[in-house]
């Protein structure tokens, strides 16, 4: 178990601006997810957890050892932290075998012990073989989990992963999203792992983090995240969401009811508590909850008309994007029928949406 | 035209003076100049670009300079050169010994750029791997550190030989030029030369022209890439 309270101030320099961060969370068994844009500060808390960075205050608490405490002045170097780290690049040692990278790391070990838990190791991750190569003469693949045993061998009490899945193609990617599960299931330490990618998340946490801007803006499950998105700059980052700008007509809470003003459209759908007449707030829809039909005749309730600007071919489907900007997602079948179709009407179902 | 002699009248203690000068010194400069050169790259301190343009004077200093600065610091009625004659028994300054200090202040600063900037070099990330690994500073500046930047500080040890063998003037300022004592290779070559000895100075130069050829081109194949293309291009 990790807690953490971070603050780290930067005052602007000659090529950055200003930058605080100002994080608290706590993190169980599992991988926790770090998510967020470039700049929130993910690295730098990961940094600041690591020991490679000092925080300005706060307290960050491993198990029941502190690690750092702002009040106190306790700040242990990065070598007595037991925090298993794996860097985006491996940082695997080029000047020495596989096996010695292994063996770096528990070489305080006695002699017998040493080479059992290397060996252990090396079967674990399938590394074996190629134990006697230098990190030139591995292929991405092997860096890879050389790099997380390296982490793991010396019984780490949290694993960090700074962006591990970056710049790998598709058939690594999903490597190393097993070797990870693997890791999951057998060891059974907090794993925090920094991400910018949202099917990541998905795929590999059991938490997740949202940071902006050095503040955390949401945490739950990636499944609570993706469908109930905390505001409105949650829902941009994911980048998975129609958002539109609507305004509240009227309110009914007896039947249940809200009027919603989209551009010239009305849309009706269940009560807002909490909102008032007159408010301005962001329609939040996912491209896959929209329908949408050819335009024939008036449209009903709840139906918008619109001109297809393009059709973006998807592997799961047909992504088509609107001239009001709704982008709506179908089946490849379904969009054959139509596609010389250029105006279409598209339907908002009544409990597709969340308004934020 | 008038012949020289045969080269049996050359006199070879300057050769060997010069090599063991020059040996010793670049030894003692890369213990120090190491040592400076990690403080430089990895510690932050006020004043420290002072300290490292302060070892890369003699560089830059004209031999005289330097030369009299020495023998204000290390003659026999200053503190260090009393201290030294107490210890062994003969003065510091006018000695062999006062050759190797010579070319101690010019092979240092050489050492220490060039080690400054191999340390730097070495990328962060694997010093901090090493440093969550549990490895203590000294075992990360022995088993990581060093082996990573290890061509580079060969080479600057190749280049500060090479500087070591080739100094004059700080020499002459406090080593003195006493033939079969202090005379270094370099005074030696100006003595032939001025005492019309045109052999003796023809062959000492294309020999120790020979010897910086070959260490320096020695140093030139080192700081080629030791680990394959992909370490390269890191």
């Amino acid at each position: 178990m990790i807690q953490a309270r971070i603050r780290k101030q930067f005052a602007p320099g000659p090529e950055s601006a200003a930058f605080s961060l100002d994080v608290d969370f706590k993190a169980a068994a599992g991988i926790t997810v770090l998510f967020g844009p470039s700049g929130a500060g993910k690295t730098l808390t990961l940094d600041c957890v690591a020991g490679f960075a000092r925080p300005d205050e706060g307290r960050i608490l491993l198990d029941d050892e502190i690690l750092f405490d702002g009040t106190s002045g306790v700040c242990l170097p990065a070598r007595a932290r037991r925090c298993g780290y794996v860097f985006q690049n491996y940082a695997l040692f080029p000047h020495m075998t596989l096996r010695q990278n292994l063996e770096f790391a528990v070489e305080r070990a006695p002699r017998r012990e040493r080479d059992r838990k290397v060996t252990e190791m090396l079967e674990k991750f399938h590394l074996t073989e190629v134990s006697g190569r230098r990190p030139f003469q591995l292929s991405g693949g092997q860096k890879q989990r050389c790099s997380i045993a390296r982490a793991l061998i010396g019984s780490p009490r949290l694993l960090l992963l700074d962006e591990p899945a970056r710049g790998l193609d598709a058939p690594l990617r999903a490597e190393l999203y097993s070797v990870l599960r693997q890791v999951r299931q057998e060891f059974e330490i907090p794993a925090l792992l920094v991400t910018h990618d949202f099917a990541e998340c998905f795929e590999l946490g059991d938490e997740m983090i949202v940071l902006r801007d050095g503040r955390i803006v949401q945490s739950g499950t990636p499944r609570k995240v993706f469908e109930q998105p905390a505001n409105v700059d949650v829902a941009r980052m994911l980048g998975i969401y129609n958002l539109l700008a609507v305004e509240i007509l009227g309110l009914d809470p007896g039947r249940n009811v809200s009027r919603l003003r989209y551009q010239e459209f009305e849309l009706s759908g269940p009560y807002l508590p909490g909102r008032l007449i007159g408010d301005r707030v962001w329609l939040c829809i996912r491209p896959d909850a929209l329908s949408v039909s050819p335009k024939n005749g008036r449209p009903a309730l709840n139906q918008i008309p619109a001109t297809l600007v393009r059709a973006v071919e998807k592997p799961e489907g047909v992504r088509l994007e609107f001239a009001n900007e709704i982008a709506v997602e179908l089946a490849r079948s379904d969009f054959e029928k139509y596609a010389s179709v250029k105006d279409w009407v598209i339907e908002f179902p009544r409990n597709s949406w969340r308004v934020l | 035209m008038r012949y020289d002699r045969s080269p049996m009248q050359i006199d070879w203690f300057p050769l060997w003076l010069s090599l063991r000068v020059a040996t010793i010194s670049t030894g003692l400069a890369l213990v120090g100049g190491l040592a400076l050169a990690w403080i430089l790259a990895n510690r932050q301190f006020r004043g420290k670009e002072w300290l490292d343009a302060a070892v890369t004077l003699p560089l830059v200093l004209p031999p005289t300079v330097l030369g009299y600065y020495l023998l204000v610091v290390l003659g026999r009625n200053s503190p260090v050169g009393k201290i030294y004659e107490w210890l062994f028994g003969e003065p510091l300054v006018f000695s062999w010994q006062a050759a190797v200090v010579a070319a101690l202040f010019h092979s240092t600063p050489l050492l220490v750029k060039s080690a400054r900037a191999a340390f730097e070099s070495v990328d962060r990330s694997y010093e901090r791997a090493a440093r969550t690994l549990g490895a203590s500073e000294l075992r990360l500046f022995w088993r990581v550190t060093l082996p990573l930047a290890r061509r580079s500080i060969l080479a600057a040890a190749a280049l500060a030989f090479a500087r070591s063998l080739g100094d004059f003037g700080v020499t002459l300022m406090i080593a003195g030029n006493i033939p079969g004592r202090t005379q270094t290779v370099a005074l030696a070559i100006y003595d032939a030369v001025e005492g019309g000895n045109g052999a003796a100075a023809r062959v000492l130069v294309l020999i120790i022209s020979a010897v910086a050829l070959i260490v320096l081109s020695v140093a030139n194949r080192l700081t080629s890439s030791p680990y394959g293309p992909r370490q390269a291009a890191l």
